[in-house]
């Protein structure tokens, strides 16, 4: 859960003005590309500073859609695990309910960026403890609670119908959603933010401490949309693009070992180590992702 | 137009910046050349002539790094990062951004060309914008670990760059010791000293990550506008008997290396050895003065050699009382620290204060030990060595870290930090 801001129109306007300006002085100053080394990161180079008049304004329609189809999908997913789940639950099943509890958000957590768009959706799926009012505390975390804490899934059955519901009306938004350009920039970096501030820290699941199951989902789902501006970033910045593949690569490798059967280890197995080495990798990506606005804009 | 020149040739600096955006002053950029020129001239940042170098801006070009004779700043921000690349074009990569990083933190200008841009995250993280540079100084080295086979530069580890030997009372943590290389930022803002570090860890995402960080401090210039010996959080001058760094005699003798001392690619470099003392403050303030005053030699007051007044006069270790005995007593730290003489390094030292130690309730202070000398093992070690083994200090103190790093010459403009070493 997290505020969400939107870039202000004005600002936009000004961010054109600079590109043309910086290609006012590509040309007059004999052509001296900026080098790569003004920038602040290995693996960002100087897109924005390069000539911007003969980049056309990219069209994201393909990959917009094709993001949503991802999100429906994922959401047929999320409802029909979210189901089986909750009759767990509701039949009393402690161990069954347990075993299913990480797998079911894997589909929310790949997603959440739409989802915090919907307004009251993710924390009502998804708060924590203490996030919302006790009153109005709902969702996944709710019945975590109660299956490790309180071992047992007795007064959880309301809780459970309403979770189920709310997956149900996720799924229903998802269709008419907003999706746009924007959305999947700052989404795969808040995908990320989400697991450097929650879930590497194993606050995200703080009593089934399966912690390591959304940090993949958030992973994956921000690596989506890495594939789906892909085409685009490889025009506009290859070694923006070629970066980013890497550092994917390198965090999936770092994630691997701790892989156990269908699932993931516990957060409490991990290292003190291990986790800072997750923690890096991660910094590691999330820092030239967040570069790859720079297909946006002109 | 007068207004418009230093966006047209120069440097825009983040005090300029400030000023100029004050002032309605956007209109003003745009037309004087246009952000893309500013853009461009700011990446070539650090040639600022000679004559404009000002009274807070330490030149971050020249024969030798700045950071080591230069006087010490009022704050130090010390960061040992460890490399998690395995490709020397990484590090060499890594080296070059933080050159054009370090010529622009040093200047106060902002990083980077991309600080306007509303789709993407700013190159300068901000928190230095309109603040002076404040004296800031970057200084770089490598750390025996650099050369240890992952990038084929075994061949040109120096032989005197080794981790130091373990020595009497040693209780050092790995969170506090070691690294690939290592920056000492010092300014005389914190805040300044910070934002260099922050944004070189930043620009090292992905190719390194920070080992341990200290953040150090001493007495303000402000606090001591004399500019007198700084104490110690013993509250001892500390300093006194440092070699004069204007005497480039002494310091081509103790702290540059040159041709003969080993590798040419440390020629004009230095070798620095950290070490992170932590004060048992608590049990020093339970001891009297004169037990304090006879572990140092010195006085308290006024920093002299016990037995002399002035806080400069020499320390006469052969003075003996009426009984015959030493009136420095020969365990005191300035005693044996000094030695015959014949052995000196260049200390600058910060404290330091990292919260309390909840074991104990106890205050976690002390002091970030930091020294420069032409060679690690005939200085450091061997000084070291004697007061581990002997110094009434020790009953104060124990070092919980320990670092060693190989400081590069000096960067020339134009060029590259450790290009002597990398190429
Ligand atoms: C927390 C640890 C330490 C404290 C508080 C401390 C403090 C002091 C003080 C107060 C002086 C006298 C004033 C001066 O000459 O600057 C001094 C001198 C000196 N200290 Fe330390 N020191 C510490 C550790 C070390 C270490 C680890 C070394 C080197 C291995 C060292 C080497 C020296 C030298 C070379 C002198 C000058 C002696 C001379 O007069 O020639 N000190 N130190």
């Amino acid at each position: 859960m997290k505020l969400k801001y939107a870039v202000p129109a004005g600002l936009l306007a000004v961010s054109i003005l600079f590109a043309g300006c910086a290609n006012n002085d590509n040309e007059s100053s004999g052509n001296e590309a900026p080098a790569a080394s003004n920038n602040t990161a290995l693996n960002v180079p100087a897109a924005s500073a390069e000539p911007a008049a003969n980049v056309k304004a990219v069209d994201f329609t393909s990959a917009i859609e094709q993001y949503r189809a991802y999100v429906i999908e994922q959401c047929d997913q999320f409802v029909k695990e979210t189901e089986t789940f909750t009759n767990a639950v509701k039949a009393g099943k402690l161990e069954e309910a347990k075993a299913l509890y990480a797998p079911a958000r894997m589909y929310y957590e790949r997603i959440e960026p739409i989802a915090e768009a919907l307004g009251d959706l993710d924390p009502n799926i998804d708060a924590r403890e203490n996030d919302v009012d006790a009153a109005d505390w709902r969702g996944f975390h709710k019945i975590e609670k109660s299956l490790w804490e309180g071992k047992t899934t007795e007064g959880t059955s309301e809780v459970a119908d309403r979770l189920l519901q709310d997956a149900q009306l996720l799924r229903a938004k998802v269709e008419t959603a907003e999706i746009d350009a924007n959305l999947l920039v700052t989404g795969a970096v808040e995908l990320l933010n989400e697991v450097s501030s929650s879930k590497v820290t194993g606050e995200e699941e703080r009593y089934s401490h399966t912690d390591l199951y959304d940090f993949v989902a958030n992973v994956e789902g921000a690596q989506k949309i890495y594939e789906l501006l892909k085409p685009e970033l490889a025009k506009k910045d290859p070694a923006l693009e070629q970066t980013i593949g890497e550092k994917f690569a390198a965090l999936q490798a770092e994630l691997a070992p701790f892989k156990s059967g269908d699932g993931y280890v516990s957060y409490e197995a991990l290292k003190e180590e291990e986790i800072r080495t997750l923690s890096q990798n991660l910094d590691a990506l999330a820092e030239p992702l967040s570069n790859m606005g720079t297909i946006l804009g002109v | 137009m007068k207004k418009s020149d230093p966006l047209l040739g120069k440097k825009l600096s983040r005090r300029d910046m400030l000023r100029l955006t004050g002032v309605g002053g956007l209109g003003l950029l745009l037309g004087g050349g246009g952000i893309g020129g500013i853009m461009a001239t700011r990446g070539a940042a650090a040639q600022v002539p000679a004559a404009e170098v000002k009274e807070d801006t330490i030149p971050f070009y020249g024969s030798h790094q700045a950071g080591i004779l230069t006087p010490s700043q009022n704050f130090l921000y010390f960061a040992s990062f460890d490399l998690t690349t395995t490709k020397l074009a990484d590090v060499k990569k890594l080296l070059e951004l933080w050159t054009t990083a370090a010529a622009a933190l040093t200047s106060g200008s902002l990083i980077g060309n991309i600080n306007d841009n509303p789709h993407l995250p700013p190159s300068d993280t901000g928190e230095a914008a309109g603040l002076t540079p404040a004296r800031c100084t970057l200084t770089f080295g490598v750390g025996p670990s650099f050369f240890d086979g992952r990038f084929g530069l075994a061949s040109k580890r120096p032989a005197k760059l080794a981790d130091l030997p373990a020595f009497k009372g040693d209780d050092l943590e790995p969170k506090w010791s070691g690294g690939d290389l290592c920056v000492q930022a010092c300014a005389d803002d914190l805040q300044v000293a910070f934002h260099a570090i922050r944004n070189l860890a930043r620009i090292a995402r992905g190719t390194a990550v920070l080992r341990w960080t200290q953040e150090g401090f001493q007495r303000t210039g402000g606090a001591d506008p004399m500019g007198t010996t700084p104490r110690n959080l013993l509250g001892f001058k500390d300093g006194t008997g440092n070699p004069d760094v204007t005497n480039a005699a002494e310091m081509q003798k103790i702290v540059w290396n040159s041709s003969g001392d080993g590798p040419a690619w440390m020629n004009g470099g230095t070798y620095m050895a950290v070490r992170r003392v932590r004060l048992r403050i608590e049990i020093w303030d339970r001891s009297t003065l004169n037990d304090q005053e006879s572990t140092f030699g010195r006085y308290r007051h006024s920093g002299a050699p016990i037995g002399a007044k002035d806080e400069f006069d020499d320390l006469n270790l052969k003075a003996t009382d009426h009984s015959g005995k030493p009136i420095v007593p020969p365990d005191s730290h300035s005693a044996l620290a000094h030695g015959d003489g014949t052995v000196k390094m260049l200390r600058r030292s910060y404290s330091y204060s990292s919260g309390m130690d909840l074991t104990t309730g106890q205050l976690d202070a002390g002091l970030l030990f930091i020294s420069f000398q032409r060679d690690l093992v005939k200085q450091f070690v061997s000084i070291q060595e004697r007061l581990s083994k002997n110094d009434r200090l020790n009953e104060y103190m124990v070092h919980t870290g320990s670092a060693v790093f190989a400081c590069f010459p000096g960067i020339r403009e134009g060029g590259t930090i450790g290009e002597s070493l990398l190429g």
